[in-house]
């Protein structure tokens, strides 16, 4: 099976200070893949470069085999056509309603007209479990759950295949979290999305990652759950042997 | 994408084959259109032909079906529905009820009472927000006095440099010009009398009284009344404001005062500046059009000033510095919410602080003549 995302080496430097140094890294289409490590190890710039928002200093991006880190403007379009992402908070337009941060991404791209557009942006907010009224919402207005929940519903809008979500469950009450956890599932699964998340809750990554990538000493490490588990990596161990872990694991 | 439709005596059957995708949702919205319209009893959809899914093309198969049998027609599906109708009457079937919306604030009769109800009232807030505004400046300028610390020496300083000390440049150049354009003509009518020496009077009493303070004025509302709403509002937004509320500091001591102190003292100061560069504007026009030596140029300055006309302009800035930097803090505290509040606001607050100077202004030359200064 061919990866959707495949990358090769990728050396991100700020100055001197040098952020990945190499990194290497494979998610499968069906998978939903967890990416892991210290605040300020660079996981939201490896995102970032993911998404081709950001050039990196070395190395290779393919995303469904076309090379985003060497893409003209053209191709990178095509390619930002088939992801969807959330953002750490959100990031909603702030101006908009709900739906018509939904509508956005569609009526830029597509010339449908204005009925077909809200109907299907109210079939994304309904899809993500928001009650129909908060489609005439500001984002202002909205709890953080709603916020996160309005976020997907934007990232599907253009009915990806491969989702990013950066921190979809930080700032959320656990039984939120656990709620939307199963709701990226159910969408994954339905919707059969490649799902590349970052996140720092354990709850999340044992609940949703089929496999794990940590980011440690400017490289990653991947595997599946257990083998990650299992590492060596004194990072590693501390975060997945640490008491709270530990908790989760018998929990579970 | 394709989609052929077809009548016969048993009823429309319609091929939907190719890619059903978001990528050509306008043509396929049409095609829908056209399957649905005026439809027979029975509708067969036949799907075996496609080769591509997904929610949007779903969405709009659903749409087709739903429309025939709203029209009381009967869909038949040769080749299976596909499942993700299935998925998609799973998600608007746990749909939560919708409240029912307020009677009153739907009725369109009563909309033209309803606005004039939320000006007044809105005209009303921002009375009160200005009058608590300056209310809460003065109260921590007065507890000022007694703790000198409240009134963050520093950060004044700072305020000074960034209105005041950056401004220099803009505002020396504009009264310059605006003096020269003055100068200039003042001497093409003052010629037609003989009156040319005059136009040194002209220049001095224009720049001294009005011009220098009021253009400085307009430039600073327009400078840093906008900075100061940008800068509080994304605070706001950012929750920073909160933030210093919760630590205990008091936003109006820790934003507005200093900003307020700040320009009070920016503002005069630049006036001298723009003095100067509006007499040495008029001295350079004097000599260059009418022929007046820089030594005639200041003997004619010093006789056509009376000893107040210098303060009589000078008087009005910090009065113009503190409208501008209230209007401005002002109007970033109440930035709630969007972006584009940010952006109305800044907006309001320029128009404002404008506004209110030359309206000031206007009350201080009635003010003057009265008193005869």
């Amino acid at each position: 099976m061919e990866p959707v995302i495949s990358v090769r080496g990728i050396v991100n430097r700020f100055g001197h200070q040098v952020v990945h140094d190499g990194v290497d890294l494979d998610v499968m289409p069906g998978e939903v893949f967890g990416i892991v490590g210290g605040s300020g190890s660079g996981k939201s710039v490896l995102l970032r470069t993911m998404l081709g928002l950001q050039v990196p200093v070395a190395g290779s991006v393919d995303i469904d085999g076309k090379r985003v880190t060497s893409a003209s403007r053209r191709e990178l379009l095509e390619v930002k056509r088939r992801y969807g992402v959330t953002f750490q908070h959100g990031a909603l337009f702030t101006a908009l309603t709900v739906a018509q941060n939904v509508e956005l991404p569609l009526a830029e791209y597509y010339d449908a007209s204005p009925v077909t557009l809200r109907e299907l942006a109210e079939l994304k907010i309904r899809m993500v479990g928001l009650p129909l009224d908060a489609a005439d919402k500001y984002p202002a207005q909205l709890s953080g759950g709603m916020t996160k929940r309005a976020a997907l519903a934007r990232a599907l809008a253009l009915d990806p295949v491969l989702l990013f979500l950066d921190e979809p469950t930080s700032g959320l009450d656990p039984i939120s979290a656990a709620a939307f956890d199963r709701l990226v599932l159910y969408l994954q699964q339905n919707l059969k999305l490649t799902v590349v998340m970052i996140t720092h809750d354990l709850d999340t990554i044992f609940r949703t990652c089929n496999r794990v990538g940590v980011i440690v000493d400017k490289r990653m490490i991947c595997g599946t759950l257990d083998e990650i588990v299992r590492h060596e990596h004194p990072w590693i161990r501390e975060y997945f042997h640490g008491e709270r872990s530990r908790a989760i694991r018998e929990r579970q | 994408m394709h989609i052929e439709i077809r009548d016969s005596v048993d009823g429309r059957s319609v091929v939907a084959g190719g890619r059903w995708t978001v990528d050509n949702v306008a043509a396929l919205e049409k095609a829908v259109g056209r399957a649905a319209s005026a439809a027979p009893g029975a509708v067969s959809i036949d799907t075996s032909t496609l080769e591509t899914l997904d929610l949007t093309g779903a969405w709009l198969l659903r749409s087709l079906e739903k429309r025939v049998e709203a029209a009381g027609g009967q869909v038949s599906w040769p080749a299976g529905r596909p499942g993700q109708l299935a998925f998609i009457d799973e998600a608007v079937t746990r749909r939560q009820t919708e409240p029912e919306e307020d009677e009153f604030s739907r009725s369109i009769i009563t909309l033209p009472l309803r606005t004039v109800g939320r000006l007044t009232l809105d005209a009303r807030d921002t009375l009160l927000d200005h009058i608590a505004m300056f209310g809460a400046v003065i109260t921590v300028i007065a507890s000022a006095i007694l703790h000198p610390r409240r009134l963050r020496f520093p950060s004044v300083v700072r305020h000074v440099f960034e209105t005041g000390v950056t401004a220099i440049p803009i505002v020396a150049l504009i009264a310059f010009l605006i003096s020269v354009i003055v100068a200039y003509i003042g001497a093409q009518q003052l010629r037609q009398f003989g009156g040319e020496i005059f136009v040194v009077d002209l220049v001095t009493v224009s720049v001294l009284r009005e011009l220098g303070v009021l253009l400085t004025a307009i430039i600073v509302a327009g400078r840093s009344g906008s900075a100061f709403a940008a800068e509080i509002g994304v605070m706001k937004l950012n929750d920073e404001v909160d933030a210093l509320r919760a630590i205990g500091m008091d936003p109006v001591e820790v934003l507005v005062v200093p900003r307020v102190l700040g320009l009070v003292i920016a503002l005069p100061l630049l006036t001298v500046v723009a003095d100067g560069m509006g007499l040495a504007g008029g001295a350079l026009l004097s000599w260059s059009l009418v022929d007046i030596t820089f030594t005639q140029y200041v003997e004619r300055v010093n006789e056509a000033i009376a000893d107040t006309t210098f303060w009589v302009g000078i008087v009005k800035a910090p009065v113009f510095a503190a409208l501008i930097a209230l209007v401005g803090t002002m109007r970033g505290m109440q930035v709630r919410g969007s972006s584009r509040e940010l952006g109305r606001l800044t907006t309001v607050a320029v128009v404002q602080s404008i506004f209110l100077v030359i309206l000031f202004d206007a009350i201080f030359a009635v003010l003057f003549m009265e008193l005869d200064i």
